[in-house]
């Protein structure tokens, strides 16, 4: 139970940078905790108190295996999180390039 | 059905065959159009053999039902196909004249192609995982694409518009985490059979919310709107004609209501349906206002799909036969309609080099084609009666009296006069006979841009006899699956 505890914290120090952090990398830096958070979950999911990894092998009995689908889950977020990552930075060096900040709140040409 | 797997294939490839474009000229150009051409006839094909209401389906390696991945078209799905596919080619024969003033155009192909992919992917996923993954393969694409012009105002909206669908790709990721712990399956059409068989607890509840605000977010419906009408006006028009015909429609609303309705079992007249409903008429309303007050085109067609969105989740919520045949004739409708008004404020500015109402003027006679075919789409999106618009507004607003939502209906009328009100607007300042100094035509539109905008408008203005007993089965069937209730066997033992 504690470690959905603290993988919910986790998530929310993520949220807290998201929303409240003025400094786009801030920013960054959160949507990247709250990714981690949610991969850390899909692993809580499939953890089993002292399973073995599921591989068949001859004289042994499989009684406490771990489930494996959410870890191949997690591998596939963690590469499109990466991808995601990459986009936000490169649109953030960018903005440095035409803005000369690093301020969301000086970043504000669209109105309306 | 080993061709389904061809939707995502195809696409696939033609976006890697597009950075030849760099190369040789022509190139990407002519993958792009036989790309979509090749796909928009196999979709027809596949709705003409799911028209009966068969269920194709494609097991990936043909690993056994709930092991693998499946490929699944339906009813639903079948009509997502066509809708996307077509919409896609005619985008695509704009695009190539459209996009000749940026550098570096294989790009411009390549992501547009890998969009596609990605969309066509939700429609056909049959495991929800997958489904996930083509989600954001479409949106990481959608992001690039926003910021294509890299100028400083279409960096500002694409970088929100990151945040934001990121976000909301989390919130679904987690939803999923949820549906997989309590269910056991990945496979939708399994995961209805167990979720049916459990008691609907908290946990469901729960679900509920994350799906909604992850797919509130994708498909912008009022209080998660911020980043469309900045995303939507800073994006190269052929983008902004699909992200508001096809990717809010595909990623949004297709894949809340697959999920909700036939993987959770949810049902007209509960209190999700009420919050629903609630959204819907908030986004009507909202859209509405706010795109009277503009003056950027772009930004006017913006807010309006925010609020033509409205309509179509309001009939989601009523939830009834009725209208969600109204939905699904309404999206038919938008999406056209609302791409043909995307493709003319790129051919207005294309042919001007500016957006803004105040600024233009006098088009009447330099640009014929963009008058008329704007003048169509936008009677058919405010509702005038031969026009599609008018019918799926009208079974909308016939379902919600016939479900007792009085009022909910009159908000319905309300907000169609106050959008013919801005369609007005937009038509009479930009197509005015006398015309100001600064707005010279710069530059004729291309062939390919008219013959495009002409055979959209055409479709536009026919839309409405997809309600004829003939075409009748295109709709009907897509309601059908959403109405079918979930197999309760269960093969698979666990």
């Amino acid at each position: 139970m504690i470690l959905y505890f603290l993988c919910f914290s986790l998530f929310s120090i993520g949220l807290y940078a998201l929303l409240r952090k003025r400094n786009i990398i801030k920013m960054v830096v959160g949507l990247a905790i709250i990714e981690y958070s949610v991969n850390l979950f899909l692993i809580l999911i499939g953890y089993r108190h002292h399973g073995r990894a599921p591989i068949l092998s001859r004289d042994q009995v499989i009684e406490n295996i771990v489930d494996p689908i959410p870890q191949a889950m997690v591998l596939t977020t963690i590469v499109i999180g990466l991808a995601v990552t990459v986009i936000v930075v490169a649109l953030a060096v960018r903005l440095y390039e035409k803005y000369g900040t690093f301020d969301i709140t000086k970043i504000r040409r669209l109105k309306g | 059905m080993i061709w389904l797997i061809l939707f995502v294939i195809v696409y696939l490839a033609a976006a890697l065959l597009a950075t030849l474009g760099r190369k040789v000229k022509y190139a990407g150009d002519i993958i792009m159009l036989a790309a979509t051409a090749a796909m928009a006839l196999l979709s027809l094909y596949a709705w003409k053999l799911s028209a009966s209401g068969a269920v194709l389906e494609h097991r990936i390696g043909g690993w056994p039902a709930p092991l693998g991945i499946s490929l699944v078209v339906d009813g639903l799905s079948a009509f997502m196909l066509v809708l996307v596919n077509v919409i896609s080619f005619f985008i695509a024969l704009f695009a190539i004249s459209y996009i000749k003033r940026y550098t570096d155009r294989w790009k411009f192909k390549a992501l547009f192609l890998l969009l596609l992919t990605g969309l066509n992917g939700v429609i056909l996923s049959g495991d929800i995982f997958n489904m996930y993954i083509f989600l954001e393969i479409a949106s990481i694409a959608g992001y690039v694409l926003v910021s294509f012009s890299v100028e400083p105002e279409s960096l500002e909206a694409a970088f929100k518009y990151t945040i934001m669908g990121a976000l909301a790709s989390i919130c679904i990721l987690l939803a999923i985490a949820l549906l997989y712990s309590y269910s056991s399956t990945l496979l939708m059409s399994d995961m209805a059979a167990v979720l049916a068989q459990k008691p609907q607890g908290a946990i469901i509840s729960f679900i509920s919310v994350l799906l909604l605000a992850g797919f509130g977010l994708k498909s912008a419906i009022v209080p998660f709107h911020a980043w469309l009408p900045d995303a939507h006006s800073s994006a190269p028009s052929p983008i902004s004609a699909v992200l508001s015909g096809l990717v809010i429609k595909t990623t949004g609303l297709y894949a809340m209501m697959r999920i909700f309705f036939n993987v959770l079992g949810y049902s007209a007249g509960s209190t999700m349906a009420q919050v629903i409903m609630v959204l819907g008429i908030v986004s009507m309303l909202a859209g509405a206002f706010l795109a009277i007050m503009q003056f950027d085109i772009k930004r006017m067609f913006a807010y309006s799909t925010i609020s033509q969105v409205g309509y179509i989740v309001l009939a989601i919520g009523i939830g009834t036969p009725l209208a969600l045949l109204g939905c699904f004739l309404y999206i038919a409708t938008h999406a056209v309609g609302k791409t043909l008004l995307f493709l003319n404020a790129g051919a207005i500015e294309h042919a001007t080099g500016t957006r803004n109402m105040y600024k233009l003027g006098g088009l009447q006679d330099k640009l014929p084609i963009a008058r008329f075919t704007s003048l169509i789409g936008a009677l058919s999106i405010s509702g005038i009666p031969p026009f599609g618009g008018f019918w799926a507004k009208a079974l909308i607003v016939l379902a919600a009296v016939q479900a007792g939502y009085i009022g909910y209906a009159l908000v319905a009328v309300l907000v169609s006069v106050v959008t013919l009100g801005y369609y007005l607007k937009f038509q009479t300042l930009t197509f005015s006979p006398q015309g100001q100094e600064s707005a010279l035509v710069i530059k004729e539109l291309s062939g390919r841009m008219k013959s495009a905008l002409v055979s959209l408008a055409v479709v536009c203005a026919l839309a409405g006899v997809l309600l004829l007993p003939a075409y009748r089965p295109f709709l009907q069937e897509a309601v059908n699956v959403l109405l079918k209730p979930a197999i309760p066997a269960v093969a698979w033992e666990r």
